[in-house]
Formats: structure tokens, C-alpha cells, sequence
């Protein structure tokens, strides 16, 4: 009995989380948010697409993406602005210039991007900012269960369709830009989700479906497009050894061997994830099980980069599914072992840190949120929100661990009917003690939405040196959480440009050495679930009023060191030639 | 060379084990499933030593230790010692005159999952896609218990299965393949060459051995159209216990019967 006894606490030990306390505005945690999108202007609902009617039965579940958020100053007037993404054929797509007034205005018809999801083109799926002509103003890539395209930003004024050399139709839930040749031009990376030959719109056969639900490689191609910087694209996938054909739901570039050089992460549905290793730009090599990294097949959802230690080590976050009595993968936090060179060996410690259990988890990313010098993670969640009394988690179970002749054809699949699968999910804020340990206080600091939540991006988009919120729910309102920090707590934020490097510098990394400690951050294009942060490195930096220095390790391997920077202003930094 | 009988289902679901971690890399870490059969194994020794003066033969504790590293799903380590922990206890501490009657990961599995639904789930996906591997497993899962004259449980409880799929669909209009999916998995593999099997928690009449997993593949219907996950376990868990109980009383009351 006493045996039993104790498997019931443990159990209860695992889900506990600190309650709401309705009414308490305080900063016991450091950090207060606060939902105001339509006080800001931004009145933005996400519509889903209508795919085939053979697949009408489950619908909820194959069109349960294409709600994503991407942030940048495209017009750089030095406030950030953010893309959303609308995913009902024949609905806009949203870009939402910031005013610097607190309020943003929706421009996204008037400069090109809003009419984009059409089913005989594609509707979106994501988007991603960088400037691959280096111009000085970040273009969009948009990626789509369609034809993927590229705009070219005529000076924050307007875009127009460019870029050649793109795939016809890549069924695509990530991309991101990388310069995986340190040519300092960007080149692209397009993950495909279902396989290319799949007209959703127009299917000649019910047998998509993944061929397991832990083990399928029967999913979309990638594709590693070369930026040969005439405006052309030129595909070396094959060239460079990635052959992958797993359902991936996220991506993100790394370098986990310090080389310079890019790699991949890839966080893969229905399979184990993929790290691929770039070697010195002439191929990339999955290293994933071996690493460690992708051995145990999951659910994958996101890839985010966070310090979590403030030792200089980037850890991989990726959230996976974690449903009370159903299935329970838990997420991964991948930490690279100390010591040694080349790759490292990475161990999972979200268990032991407490990030582990997140819900049906999408996207979610870090950032000190409350400035006390240590990276927390907002994470969002919630797979489909139907019926509140009912769940399709029972025929969801049974067609799971079908075999391939069973799983991979959705006329087997059981009618959805209405019901919810991990719907109406409570969000996750996992503040970190600065040692690691994380404690979520999403209730008590006001991110109570239940929305279904696929994207989530974080950007000071007040220059109140703050990180703000940015939710793109599926089927659901898009929310900014404005985030009120304790006034006594000092920043720091980096906007950085690249000369030999690409422009938007992303790649680059930035150690911040400040009162003992240590925080890497590197500048991404995508990161999250169809997600990217600001490009702007933001560092919190507690009580302290001094920073000893800023070290940059650009994308061209330049090192540069800036000692003693300034607290609580933005450095706009260029490369040093 | 002969080998013993004992061995030969620690030989099965070892090689099934192996071949699936080599093949697919089901296990995250091996320490989990070390973690159970250490655990399952050293619990015998020490109530086998305590309840009887003598070293119990560790065979059956080793199948239930890496049973439960398998089935178990949970990212904490700790439903990877109680599962095991509890499934050997329950053999000592549940007897009826001198018999346990629960198979001892059935009843660890159950309980765990009953007690800790937020943080253990049991294993619910196909390892791989291959039919071969999956046939392969089959084969020699039906040679062995065939072996050890158990084929005839294992034989029933499949059949019923199968006509008592057929009914769920019938009620519930879900298609066929989907209600009989559960069945293609390696968790009903383990379930229906080592539960409903074990000789220790079966009752001893052949025929009646037989009606009991046909009464626990309907009870499981049961529990299927009431959308309960885990329907096998907890239909072995009630139906095999209550017919040991019966077993075993009436196996009593004759025993004691004048001659």
C-alpha cells in the first residue's frame, strides 16, 4: 500500500505549477504580461485551410497548421514589426507595421504580401525574414502546403515576387535562412512535410498518411538551395548529402561543432529528430544518434536555442506530446556535454530541469523575460480544440500503433466528429533561477489564453528594453502579451549587421561576460514552430549596471570584442572589415 | 542440445527486445530497462530469500523486470523501479492459499498507470514499419508458447480479438482495420505470448483457460467502446484475477473433500 501510496505522490509531484492568484499584479516573478492586440490595433484571426473532401473525416488534424508569426524591422525605422500567416484559401495574410506609438497599423495589402493562400498555389504555412541580396532590408521567404516564393523588400516600401531557381511545390511546415558556405550570401533550407507529389487539394490516393506513427520516413523532401547572389537559387540538396524524407515540423541552424559553419536541426513528427553537422560547407552528416539527439523517436514540434546555464553552452529545446493518461514523450531539452571538440555529445535533461511536460507542445522559445539574467521559455500549446466534453484521444491511440498498411491510409483513420484531441491547453512561462531550474508561473503572470498555439516569437516591441509576446494561435486570435519587467532590472540588446558577413548577421553569436556569468545567444532566421524572434539579442542582466564584454563571432569568423558596453540601450553593431 | 524450458521465454522477449532496439532504437537509453530488471530481479531474491530460505530462479522476475522496462513509457525513471518493485511484490504480498493470482506486470502495469496517468503511459506504437520483423515476432512467439503448451491461450484470446473487433466497428462505425490496429503492435505481443500465458496466474483446466481469455478479450470490448486506453490490461487485471480466485477455491474445496 505504501508502495502504491508513493507512486500517487510522484505522480502529482510531476504536474504541479504554480496556480493563478486572481487579482495579484505584483512582480513576485519578475515579470507581469498582460494580452493587449486589439488596445495595439492588431485584430488578426487565423483561418484554416479545406483540404479534399476524402479527407473531411479528420480534417482538424491535417489542417492543423499554418498559423505562424515572423518578426523583423522591415522598413527599419527602428521599431519591430511583425507577418502572419492565414492559411483559409483566398484568405490575407497580415504584415503589421509598428507606429512607435504602441499601436501597429496593417499594411500587408498595400506593399504586396497579404493575397498569398490560393489552393491552386498553396496556403501558407510560415514565413521567414533575411536579406539575401544584402541591400540592407530584410526579404520574405513564404512557405506554403503549395509553392513556396520569395520577396524582394523594395526598401520597406513594397514587395515583389523574385528569386529563381524555387521548387514547384514543396508541402513545407519550416524553412530558414543559413549561409551554409560562409559566402556571406544567404542560401535557404525548405523542410517538407507531406511528400511533394501530394495535392491536398486534389488527392488520387487516401494512402499520405505517415507509414508510423514513431518510425515514418515517408515524408516530404528537403531541399538546400544555394544562393548564387543573382537572384537565382540553385538546389545542392543531393550535392550535400541530405536525403532526409521525414515529416518535419521545425527547423533551426546551428553549429554544435563551433566550426563556423551551420548544421541543421530537425525537429521531425512521427521520428527521430536529425542534426546535421555542416563540414566546412562542402557537405552536412547526420550525427543526430550518435550525438544523441535522435535516437528516441517522438512527436517533434520546435527547435529553439537557450543558455540555460549561463556557461556558454546553446541547448537544443524541442517539445513533443504529453497527454495525461494517453502518451506521455515528454519534451527534450538537449544540453551539449562540457569539453571535448567537435560534436558533442548531448544529454536530455528536461526531466531533471523541469521543461519535460508541456501538453500537446508546439512552439516555444527563450528569452529572459523578466531581465534577471537567465533565459526562461515561453511555450505554447494545444492540438485541436473542439468539443469541450469530449476526446479523439481513445481512436487517436488505436490508429497510432497501427502498422503501416493501417496508419498510412487516412480513409482508416476515425472520424474526428467534433472532438478535441489535447485541446484547451494551459500555456507554459518556465522562468530559470539562472542554475537551470524552472518554474512555470504562466498562470500567476497572466498568460492564461487556452488557444490552440502553434507560433510564438518574442521582440521589444515598445524599445522599452522588455521582450513582448507574440502568439499565432491555429484557428484562433493572434495575442501580444505585453510584458511589464521589475523597473529595477538592467538590459542589454545587440541589433547586429553583417559587411563580409550576410547582412541580417545571422549566424553570428554573442557572448555577454557580465558579473561572473556567461550568456551565449546566436542570431537565427527561423526558430520555434514557424516562428522567428526578433533578430535583435536581447540580455537581461539582473542588478547589474556593468557589463565587462560583448564578444561577436561573426558568420565570416571574424571575432570582435566590445568591452564595457553601455546598459539599457541598443548597440547597433557592424562588422568590422 | 536442449534448452531448458524455463529459458526459453527470456530468450524470446530478449531477442525481441534486441533486434528492436539495433533495428529502430525503440529504447532512449538503456538505463531504464536495466533499471527494471535490476529492480524486478533483486525484489525476488530478497522476498524469494525472506518468504521461502532459498534463492528463487531468477527467470520469471527477468521477464517481468524487462517487460515492464518496455511497456512502461515515461520520462522519469522512477515508474520504471515501482512498476517493478510493485509487480514482484504483488506475487508475495496477493496470494490466495499459497497462489499469487495476478500476472506480475499486469498488475505493476495496471497500477502504475492507474495511479500516474500524467507521467507513465504504456508503450502504444509499432517498431518500424517492416511486416518481416513483425511476422519474424509472431513465428516465434507462437513456436515457443506452442512449446511450452500454451498455444492454445494465446490462439483464443487472437481469435476472439479478432470476431470482437468486428463488433466494435459494427456499433461504433469506426473501420475495421482501425478497431483491429491495436493488435499489429509489439505491446500486444508482449501481452498475448506473456500475461494472459503465464502459467503461474491461469487457471489449470485447459478448456477453462480458454474461456477465460475469451471472457477477458470481451471484457475488453467492454472497456474499448468505453474509450479506455489501457482495455487489456485492466480486463486481464479483473477477469484474471476473479477466475484465480475461483480456481483456486474450488481447487481448495475438492482437495479437502473426504474420499
Amino acid at each position: 500500500m505504501a508502495s502504491l501510496a508513493a507512486v500517487r505522490a510522484l505522480n502529482q509531484n510531476a504536474v504541479a505549477s504554480l496556480p493563478a492568484d486572481e487579482g495579484v499584479t505584483d512582480l513576485r516573478f519578475g515579470l507581469q504580461l498582460a494580452e493587449s492586440a486589439k488596445k495595439r490595433g492588431v485584430d488578426f484571426v487565423h483561418e484554416a485551410p479545406t483540404f479534399d473532401p476524402k479527407l473531411e473525416h479528420i480534417m482538424p488534424q491535417v489542417a492543423s497548421t499554418g498559423a505562424a508569426v515572423a518578426v523583423t524591422d522591415f522598413d527599419r525605422d527602428g521599431w519591430q514589426d511583425f507577418y502572419v500567416t492565414n492559411s483559409r484559401e483566398g484568405s490575407l495574410n497580415r504584415l503589421y507595421r509598428n507606429k512607435g506609438d504602441g499601436t501597429f497599423e496593417e499594411v500587408a495589402q498595400s506593399v504586396g504580401l497579404a493575397d498569398v493562400n490560393r489552393s491552386d498555389t498553396g496556403v501558407s504555412m510560415g514565413a521567414v525574414w533575411g536579406d539575401y541580396d544584402n541591400d540592407g532590408y530584410d526579404d520574405l521567404l513564404l512557405y506554403r502546403y503549395g509553392q513556396p516564393q520569395l520577396f524582394h523588400n523594395e526598401a520597406g516600401k513594397r514587395f515583389v515576387a523574385a528569386g529563381t531557381g524555387l521548387p514547384r511545390r514543396v508541402n513545407a511546415n519550416a524553412a530558414t535562412w543559413l549561409d551554409y558556405d560562409r559566402d556571406g550570401r544567404l542560401d535557404l533550407f525548405l523542410a517538407g512535410y507531406w511528400p511533394d507529389d501530394v495535392d491536398l487539394w486534389k488527392l488520387t490516393t487516401t494512402r499520405i498518411m505517415p507509414e508510423s506513427f514513431e518510425y515514418a520516413n515517408n515524408g516530404g523532401r528537403k531541399y538546400l538551395l544555394r544562393n548564387r547572389g543573382d537572384g537565382a537559387f540553385e538546389d545542392v540538396t543531393a550535392a550535400m548529402g541530405i536525403t532526409s524524407r521525414r515529416w518535419t515540423l521545425a527547423v533551426t541552424a546551428v553549429d554544435v561543432q563551433g566550426s563556423g559553419y551551420p548544421g541543421l536541426f530537425l525537429a521531425n513528427d512521427y521520428g527521430v529528430s536529425e542534426l546535421f553537422v555542416n563540414r566546412d560547407g562542402t557537405h552536412f552528416e547526420d550525427v543526430a544518434a550518435e550525438a544523441g539527439v535522435g535516437r528516441a523517436p517522438k512527436s517533434g514540434m520546435n527547435a529553439s536555442l537557450g543558455d540555460v546555464f549561463n556557461d556558454g553552452r546553446l541547448s537544443i529545446y524541442k517539445t513533443n506530446i504529453s497527454e495525461p493518461g494517453q502518451l506521455v514523450q515528454g519534451n527534450d531539452l538537449w544540453v551539449p556535454k562540457a569539453g571535448g571538440t567537435g560534436v558533442p555529445a548531448f544529454e536530455n535533461l528536461a526531466t531533471t530541469l523541469g521543461v519535460d511536460l508541456g501538453g500537446w507542445s508546439w512552439g516555444a522559445q527563450f528569452g529572459d523575460l523578466n531581465n534577471d539574467g537567465a533565459q526562461d521559455i515561453y511555450l505554447v500549446n494545444g492540438y485541436i480544440s473542439a468539443g469541450e466534453r469530449s476526446s479523439y484521444w481513445y481512436d487517436f491511440s488505436v490508429i497510432a500503433v497501427g502498422h503501416s498498411s493501417i496508419i498510412g491510409d487516412a480513409a482508416n483513420w476515425p472520424a474526428m466528429k467534433g472532438r478535441s484531441l489535447s485541446g484547451y491547453q494551459r500555456k507554459r512561462v518556465w522562468i530559470n533561477d539562472g542554475f537551470g531550474n524552472f518554474t512555470d508561473v504562466a498562470q500567476a503572470v497572466g498568460a492564461t489564453d487556452t488557444n490552440d498555439g502553434r507560433a510564438v516569437a518574442l521582440a521589444d516591441l515598445r524599445n522599452t528594453g522588455v521582450l513582448d509576446v507574440i502568439v499565432a494561435n491555429q484557428r484562433g486570435p493572434l495575442l501580444i502579451y505585453e510584458n511589464r519587467v521589475a523597473p529595477s532590472r538592467h538590459w542589454v540588446q545587440f541589433e547586429l549587421e553583417g559587411t563580409k558577413s550576410n547582412r541580417s548577421a545571422i549566424g553570428a553569436r554573442v557572448e555577454l561576460h557580465w558579473n561572473g556569468r556567461v550568456q551565449a545567444q546566436q542570431v537565427t532566421a527561423a526558430t520555434g514552430f514557424s516562428a522567428q524572434n526578433s533578430r535583435t539579442l536581447h540580455y537581461g542582466l539582473g542588478e547589474a549596471r556593468t557589463v565587462d564584454r560583448a564578444v561577436i563571432r561573426w558568420p565570416s569568423g571574424v571575432e570582435q570584442t566590445i568591452a564595457n558596453p553601455s546598459v539599457d540601450i541598443r548597440h547597433h553593431v557592424k562588422e568590422p572589415d | 542440445m536442449r534448452i531448458d524450458n524455463r529459458f526459453l521465454p527470456p530468450i524470446l522477449i530478449t531477442s525481441i527486445l534486441v533486434a528492436a532496439n539495433l533495428s529502430f532504437g525503440i529504447l532512449e537509453g538503456w538505463e531504464r530497462t536495466a533499471l527494471s530488471i535490476v529492480v524486478a530481479i533483486g525484489t525476488e531474491m530478497v522476498l524469494g530469500r525472506i518468504t521461502y530460505g532459498k534463492w528463487p530462479h531468477p527467470a520469471s522476475a527477468y521477464i517481468s523486470g524487462i517487460s515492464a522496462g518496455i511497456l512502461i513509457r515515461s520520462p522519469f525513471l522512477w515508474p520504471y523501479f515501482f512498476t517493478s518493485f510493485i509487480s514482484i511484490l504483488s506475487k508475495y504480498v496477493l496470494r490466495l492459499k499459497g497462489r499469487h493470482i495476478w500476472n506480475p506486470t499486469n498488475f505493476g502495469v495496471s497500477a502504475v498507470v492507474l495511479l500516474a496517468p500524467a507521467t507513465v503511459t504504456v508503450l502504444s506504437i509499432q517498431w518500424g514499419n517492416a511486416v518481416a520483423p513483425m511476422a519474424v515476432i509472431w513465428l516465434l512467439g507462437a513456436v515457443i508458447v506452442w512449446r511450452v503448451g500454451r498455444a492454445h491461450i494465446s490462439a483464443t484470446y487472437v481469435a476472439a480479438f479478432l470476431v470482437f473487433s468486428f463488433v466494435r466497428s459494427a456499433l461504433t462505425g469506426v473501420p475495421w482495420l482501425a478497431t483491429v490496429a491495436p493488435i499489429t503492435g509489439p505491446m500486444y505481443q508482449l501481452f498475448i505470448f506473456f500475461m494472459v500465458t503465464d502459467p503461474k496466474t491461469t487457471v489449470r483446466s485447459k478448456k477453462w483457460q480458454c474461456i477465460v481469455v475469451v471472457i477477458v478479450a470481451f471484457v475488453e470490448m467492454l472497456m474499448r467502446l468505453a474509450e479506455i486506453v489501457y482495455a487489456p490490461f485492466y480486463a486481464l487485471f479483473i477477469v484474471g484475477a476473479i477466475a484465480m480466485v475461483i480456481d483456486i477455491t474450488r481447487e481448495s474445496r475438492s482437495s479437502h473433500r473426504p474420499a
